[in-house]
C-alpha cells in the first residue's frame, strides 16, 4: 500500500471543502441553511469551536456575506457556502467586497433554477459566477472542482488566490460533487502567498487610521479605481487560467466541460476510444479566468468540439468568443440532471459520423 | 497696528478643546445638521475610554457614511443597512476591539431592519449609534420609516398618510424589547442639557460593550434643515416639539448584570 493510499479518506465532497478550508487556516465560517450544501455548515458548527474558530448561523444570506465582509476587513480568512437562491442574495455584498478589495471564499453547491427551482444538480449558475453577478462591473475568480480531491485542494487554492489578489473567490460545485463520496488524499496545505495584510482594520495603534470602502465621490477617483480593478482582472486572466487536458494529444473530437459534466464526459471519452473514436477533453478548472488560449488552440486542431454542460448553454458562449470556428462547436446540455455517459457517447458518435 | 496675540497666564488652563478622536477638518454638513454634534459626542466617549487605537467603526450608506472623514479611527464601509452584520463580522474576528456602527434612519430602520434586529437579538457585543432625522438626507429628502404622519417629503408630497404609508417606527423601543439588548436609549442634541444627557447615554452604551454586556444602541433625534425646508433654529424647535412627542426621549433598557444568559 502506498503512503498516499494509507492516508486516504472516504469523504463527501462537501466535507472535503471543510477539511481544505481548515487546513488552509480558515477559522471563521458563516452560513445559512440551504439544500444541497447543509453538510458544510453542520460540519463547521461542530469542528470550528473545537479549534478556536467561530461558526455563526446568520439570519439570511444577506447578513452572511456581510459577516464575511467584516471578518475579511479584520484580516482573517473567512468562508461561506450556499446554493443558487442564497448566492443571489449575496450578490450585493460580493459587489461591495470586490469594490473594497476584500478576500473571501464563497462556495456554491449549485442546484437548478431559476427562482426556487429544485434541488437537482445544475450548472445554471455559470453566468452568475463568471460574469460578476452583482452591480458595477467586477470579476470574481471561479474554481470548478470535478472530484472530491479537488473539492479539498481547490478550496485551499481559493484562499491563496483570494489573498493574493484581494478578491472574493468562488468555488462552484454542484449537488452531485457535493454529495458524492469517494476517497481522497488530504495533502498538507502549502501556503503560496503571504497572509500579511497591512490593509486590515485592526485599530490604528502606531499608524494613521485606515478605511476599507467602495465609495469614491471626489474628482475622478471612481474611474481610477475601476481601471485599477481592471488591471488586476487582466493580470488574473494572464496568470491564473487553469485547465486539465484529458487524452487530447491525438484527439479529433474535443469535449469542453467542467465539474460533474466533465467527470461524466471522461467515462464517455474512454468508451468512445474503445470504439476507435479519438476523443479527448479540455476541462476548465478556472471558469474565470477562462482558459481562452487553450480553447482557441484546441479549436484549431480538432475536427469538432462538443461543449457539455448541465444547463441549456452558458459556457458555450465563452467558447464561441475564443474561436472564430463556430461551425466546429456542438453543444449538449441537461439543465436539471446529470448527463449520462451513454448520452454523451451518442453525441460523440454522431460527431464522428458513426451511426448509433 | 496689530499685535500678535500670545496666550498669557490667564489662558494656561485648557477648558475646551477638540477631542483627540475628532479629525481637525472643516465640516461639509449643512448648517443646522446634527452630525457634527453627534460626531463630537462619539469622539469624546472614545477618548474617555481610551479605545481610539483599538476601535473599528462601521459606516453606513447616506450622509452618515462620511463618519470616516471626521472620526480618527479605522472605519469599514458597509452596504446599505448591513452595518450591524459587518460589525458582527468584525467583532467575531476581533472580540478584543471596540466596534460601533453609525447609521441613519433609512439605513437602520428600513433596508437594515433585519440586520439590526438580529444583531441585537444575538446580543452582539457592539454599539449602534442611530441618527434619526425622519428623512433620507443624502438622496434628497424622501420618506423614511421614521417620517412623521403628515410630514411632507419628496415622495410624500401630500404628507405621510398612515392609510398608505404606515406609521413612523420607534426603533429604540423595538430594540429594547429584545433579550440580547443591553442598553437602548433615545436622546436629542437640541439644547446644551440634552447634549450632556446624550453624552451620558453614549458613555453608558460604550461601557456596556467594554464590560461585555451585549448589544447597545443610542438613537439620536436629529435635524435635516435642508430637506425639511426649515431654518436651523426652526429645525431645533421641531425636534423639541413634535418629534420628541412621538419619539419620547429616555432610557428604554439598561442591563445591570453581565450574567444575562
Amino acid at each position: 500500500m502506498s503512503a498516499d493510499a494509507a492516508r486516504r479518506l472516504l469523504t463527501k465532497g462537501n466535507e472535503a471543502i471543510c477539511l481544505g478550508a481548515i487546513a488552509a487556516g480558515c477559522r471563521h465560517y458563516y452560513g445559512y441553511p440551504i439544500t444541497p450544501q447543509n453538510d458544510i455548515p453542520e460540519y463547521m458548527s461542530a469542528q470550528l469551536p473545537a479549534i478556536g474558530g467561530t461558526f455563526l448561523q446568520a439570519e439570511s444570506e444577506v447578513a452572511t456575506i456581510n459577516f464575511l465582509l467584516g471578518t475579511s476587513a479584520s484580516g482573517k480568512r473567512v468562508m461561506t457556502s450556499s446554493s443558487g437562491p442564497g448566492i443571489s442574495l449575496m450578490q450585493e455584498g460580493l459587489s461591495y467586497m470586490a469594490g473594497s478589495e476584500l478576500p473571501a471564499v464563497i462556495v456554491n453547491i449549485s442546484r437548478s433554477g431559476p427562482g426556487l427551482g429544485g434541488i437537482a444538480p445544475s450548472q445554471g449558475d455559470y453566468f452568475q459566477a463568471v460574469k460578476g453577478g452583482g452591480h458595477g462591473g467586477y470579476r470574481i475568480i471561479v474554481l470548478a472542482p470535478h472530484s472530491v480531491q479537488e473539492m479539498y485542494s481547490l478550496t485551499m487554492l481559493a484562499f491563496d488566490l483570494a489573498d493574493k489578489y484581494r478578491t472574493p473567490v468562488f468555488l462552484l460545485g454542484d449537488a452531485i460533487i457535493g454529495q458524492m463520496k469517494e476517497p481522497f488524499v488530504p495533502t498538507p496545505y502549502e501556503e503560496t502567498v503571504s497572509q500579511e495584510k497591512p490593509w486590515a482594520l485592526t485599530g490604528c495603534a502606531g499608524r494613521e487610521r485606515q478605511n476599507l470602502k467602495s465609495l469614491y465621490l471626489k474628482d475622478n477617483a471612481i474611474e481610477v479605481h475601476n481601471w485599477k480593478l481592471h488591471e488586476k482582472y487582466e493580470r488574473i486572466r494572464r496568470e491564473e487560467a487553469r485547465a486539465e487536458s484529458f487524452l487530447l494529444d491525438d484527439a479529433k473530437i474535443g469535449i469542453i466541460a467542467f465539474g460533474t459534466a466533465a467527470r461524466v464526459s471522461k467515462t464517455a471519452i474512454q468508451w468512445a476510444r474503445k470504439e476507435g473514436i479519438s476523443a479527448g477533453m479540455l476541462r476548465p478548472v478556472t471558469l474565470f479566468p477562462f482558459p481562452e488560449r487553450e480553447v482557441r488552440e484546441l479549436a484549431g486542431r480538432v475536427d469538432r468540439l462538443l461543449v457539455v454542460e448541465m444547463n441549456t448553454g452558458q459556457m458555450v458562449e465563452d467558447v464561441r468568443v475564443c474561436t472564430p470556428l463556430h461551425d466546429k462547436i456542438g453543444f449538449f446540455g441537461k439543465p436539471c440532471a446529470m448527463p449520462t455517459p451513454e448520452e454523451i457517447l451518442d453525441r460523440i458518435r454522431a460527431l464522428a459520423g458513426r451511426r448509433t | 497696528m496689530t499685535t500678535e496675540a500670545k496666550p498669557g497666564p490667564e489662558f494656561a488652563k485648557v477648558v475646551f478643546e477638540r477631542p483627540r478622536s475628532l479629525v481637525d477638518v472643516k465640516t461639509h454638513f449643512c448648517p443646522g445638521c446634527h452630525h457634527g454634534t453627534i460626531h463630537r459626542i462619539v469622539a469624546e466617549c472614545i477618548d474617555r475610554f481610551g479605545v481610539r487605537e483599538s476601535t473599528i467603526g462601521v459606516a453606513c450608506v447616506g450622509c452618515s457614511v462620511f463618519l470616516y472623514d471626521y472620526i480618527d479611527v479605522d472605519v469599514v464601509e458597509a452596504p446599505h443597512g448591513r452595518a450591524p452584520a459587518v460589525a458582527t463580522g468584525v467583532k467575531r474576528a476581533q472580540p478584543d476591539k471596540f466596534v460601533f456602527t453609525y447609521q441613519g434612519d433609512g439605513d437602520l430602520a428600513a433596508i437594515g431592519t433585519s440586520e439590526v434586529i438580529h444583531a441585537a437579538n444575538r446580543g452582539e457585543n457592539l454599539t449602534v449609534i442611530f441618527v434619526n432625522n425622519t428623512t433620507y438626507g443624502m438622496t434628497g429628502g424622501q420618506m423614511a420609516p421614521t417620517t412623521m404622519l403628515g410630514q411632507k417629503t419628496s415622495t410624500t408630497p401630500y404628507g405621510r398618510d398612515f392609510r398608505g404609508d404606515g406609521y413612523p417606527i420607534r426603533m429604540a423601543e423595538l430594540l429594547a424589547g429584545l433579550e440580547g439588548t443591553a442598553y437602548s436609549a433615545r436622546v436629542a442634541v437640541s439644547t446644551p442639557a440634552q447634549i450632556r444627557k446624550a453624552k451620558e447615554s453614549v458613555r453608558k452604551a460604550f461601557e456596556m460593550q467594554i464590560r461585555g454586556m451585549g448589544f447597545s444602541v443610542v438613537e439620536f433625534l436629529s435635524t435635516c434643515p435642508t430637506n425639511w425646508g426649515m431654518k436651523p433654529l426652526d429645525a431645533q424647535k421641531r425636534v423639541l416639539g413634535e418629534m420628541s412627542e412621538y419619539f419620547p426621549l429616555g432610557v428604554y433598557k439598561e442591563r445591570v448584570q453581565a450574567d444575562f444568559a
